[in-house]
């Protein structure tokens, strides 16, 4: 292998593993400001940088108050004492943590944080591991992140984090498979599974959320509609699109252990949840692997639904491929993106009450999944419909219809409770 | 007691797609959220806070304006119209109070001073706010009213000698009170 791209490969997994931690910690500042001014109040304003411990004579005070918060956090974490109780198992309780935060961190790899930059005739894509199954792969380590919820609650040999552990691995089964079908039609549309593929075929074609422009030009000029066909597909297919969206933000929450889904930690009813025996710096890797998987969930969205690193509108094909600020400005981009939809999950988080268990259950076995299985048949015809002409429409349509009248009716039934009657 | 049965509500399909309600509690929560970034909480004013939430940032802005007549802070002597100070060390203070803060070294007035007649004078007298709790004993005990609970409540120290309050002190937290008790002066 050219030692250019060795060396590239090692810069480019330190600066994103540093780019998500600092993301994480931004995260927490974020929450807690934003979740203040939600609540009318003012949230952690005024830490300082403590010059003073260095010999300086005064603390140094950022304009944005508070802004070191994150940092004073971590070290008040780092400590505290680290209590181990006798009765835990030991080896489980000291590895869980710690199997919360590797698979979080480990999927970032496939995300493209930018364009691919041109660096001695390669062109290197802004991708740890730019792998063609990069979904499955999410995927596939994502849900590794269950093992450590369900060890710490199985680990701690006490009643509430155990409750919390069988919760978490509950849930997480019944939201991965949504989660799966949600994006099934997305790779349909594609043919392929690579993610930096997907994000530059929304370079070109516009954002799978917002089809406003391809080659042609804007959606209102004549360019537009040069080739109808594909431009109309492309409309129609923002109605899958947008269920999908709806079903994969929905689960992203449930496998991030967010607020309307947080049943595994649920204060009012078990304490902490999976992690009431942690204290230190365990419990906040618990901390920092939720948070990273948050900003991984975001960062897939993004990358899937809203056009990745584009900028958008076309202006991303009048920049110069390769260079090296034409890069740094998509990062600069994608990052943005993924910090509107941070903010966007802590405005979730502060709206919406917890679910009860079984409407979490019902949500995720009878709504999503059979939406999502619909959604996938719907795209298809979405997909389809320029070559199997008129009849095959309406013949799909129907078949359609009547499966999705006949999915109603059987969820419908799935859902009501045994009553009294029916003995 | 009779049984009432209460019939759960028929929800519209609009209700039980539940993306209204959440899109109104949105709605609400960053509503809330821009007023507060804006510095435009509601009822901010009132509370004297920032805008930023209604809390008040406490060092830059203060309620003494709104503190009451009767609160009770920090004691301190005061002198009367005359720059005369009115303690004359009868240390009735320093017995009845409660924590035990006060403590004062009794002084003569020498024979050449112009208020010879009043005899005594503290030579000494310390406060050790670390103690002190504010009960007013001090006050009500004095038969010159020569010691006040004063409005200061912001007494603070890195040390614990700084938390001792000597006379200087006292007298500057005091300052002047007249219009009392006059049996000493040639006002009268």
């Amino acid at each position: 292998m050219d030692t250019t791209l060795l060396i590239a490969a090692a810069i480019k997994i330190a600066v994103f593993i540093g780019i998500t931690m600092s993301f994480v910690s931004i995260c927490v500042i974020f929450e807690r400001r934003f979740s203040a001014i939600i609540q009318d109040r003012v949230g952690p304003n005024r830490t300082m940088v403590p010059l003073s411990i260095l010999g300086f004579k005064k603390d140094l005070a950022l304009p944005i108050g508070g802004l070191t918060q994150p940092v004073a956090d971590g070290l008040k974490f780092i400590l505290k004492e680290d209590f181990t109780p006798s009765y835990v198992r030991k080896f489980f309780f000291w590895l869980a943590p710690v199997l919360v935060v590797v698979p979080a961190l480990l999927t970032m790899a496939v995300i493209p944080f930018g364009s691919p930059m041109e660096l001695a005739g390669n062109f290197i894509p802004m991708a740890v591991a730019d792998l063609n199954v990069g979904p499955l792969y999410i995927f596939a380590i994502a849900s590794l992140s269950v093992y450590g919820i369900t060890l710490a609650g199985w680990s701690s040999n006490s009643k509430y984090p155990f409750f919390g552990g069988v919760r978490a691995c509950a849930q997480m089964i019944s939201y991965e498979i949504a989660l799966g079908l949600s994006i099934v039609p997305i790779l349909m549309f594609f043919g392929g599974l690579n993610l930096g593929h997907i994000v530059e075929d929304q370079v070109t074609n516009g954002w799978l959320l917002l089809p406003l422009w391809n080659e042609g030009g804007f959606i209102v000029s004549s360019g537009y509609w040069e080739d109808p066909q594909a431009a109309i597909q492309r409309l129609l297919f923002m109605i899958p699109i947008i269920i999908s969206f709806i079903i994969f933000t929905t689960s992203i929450f449930a496998e991030t252990n967010r607020m309307p889904f947080d049943l595994p930690e649920c204060e009012t009813e078990l304490v902490g949840g999976y992690h009431t025996e942690y204290s230190s710096m365990k419990f906040a890797l618990f901390f920092m692997g939720e948070y990273a998987a948050m900003v991984v969930g975001s960062a897939l969205i993004v990358t899937l639904f809203l056009g990745g690193w584009s900028i958008g509108f076309g202006i991303d094909n009048l920049l110069p491929a390769g260079a090296w600020w034409v890069s740094l400005l998509h990062i600069g981009v994608f990052l943005g993106k993924v910090t509107v939809f941070i903010l966007f999950f802590i405005l979730v988080r502060w709206t919406v009450p917890r679910f009860r268990y079984d409407q979490l259950m019902n949500l995720g076995w009878i709504v999503f999944f059979e939406a999502a299985l619909i959604n996938v048949f719907l795209a298809a015809l979405v997909i389809a419909y320029p070559s199997i002409g008129i009849i095959g429409i309406t013949i799909g349509f129907a078949l359609l219809i009547t499966a999705t009248v006949l999915l109603i009716k059987i969820a419908k039934g799935s859902m009501k409770k045994p009553s009294a009657t029916a003995v | 007691m009779a049984i009432i049965k209460v019939e759960r509500p028929n929800l519209s399909i609009g209700e039980k797609i539940y993306f209204g309600a959440i899109f109104k509690g949105m709605v609400i929560t960053l509503r809330h959220a821009f007023r507060s970034f804006f510095g435009k909480t509601p009822g901010a004013e009132s509370l004297n806070s920032s805008g930023v939430g209604v809390t008040m940032q406490y060092p830059e802005k203060k309620w003494d304006d709104k503190l009451p007549e009767y609160y009770r802070g920090a004691p301190a002597l005061v002198t009367d119209e005359q720059d005369r100070e009115r303690c004359v060390s009868c240390q009735l203070c320093e017995f009845i109070c409660p924590p035990k803060a006060i403590k004062i070294m009794p002084g003569e007035i020498p024979s050449d001073n112009e208020w010879a007649k009043v005899e005594k004078r503290p030579l000494e007298f310390d406060i050790d706010m670390i103690r002190c709790i504010y009960c007013g004993m001090c006050e009500e005990v004095c038969p010159e009213q020569a010691i006040y609970l004063r409005p200061d409540y912001v007494i603070t120290g890195t040390e614990r000698n700084e938390m001792v309050h000597d006379k200087d002190r006292l007298y500057e937290i005091g300052g002047k009170r007249v219009g009392l008790v006059n049996k000493w002066n040639d006002l009268k």
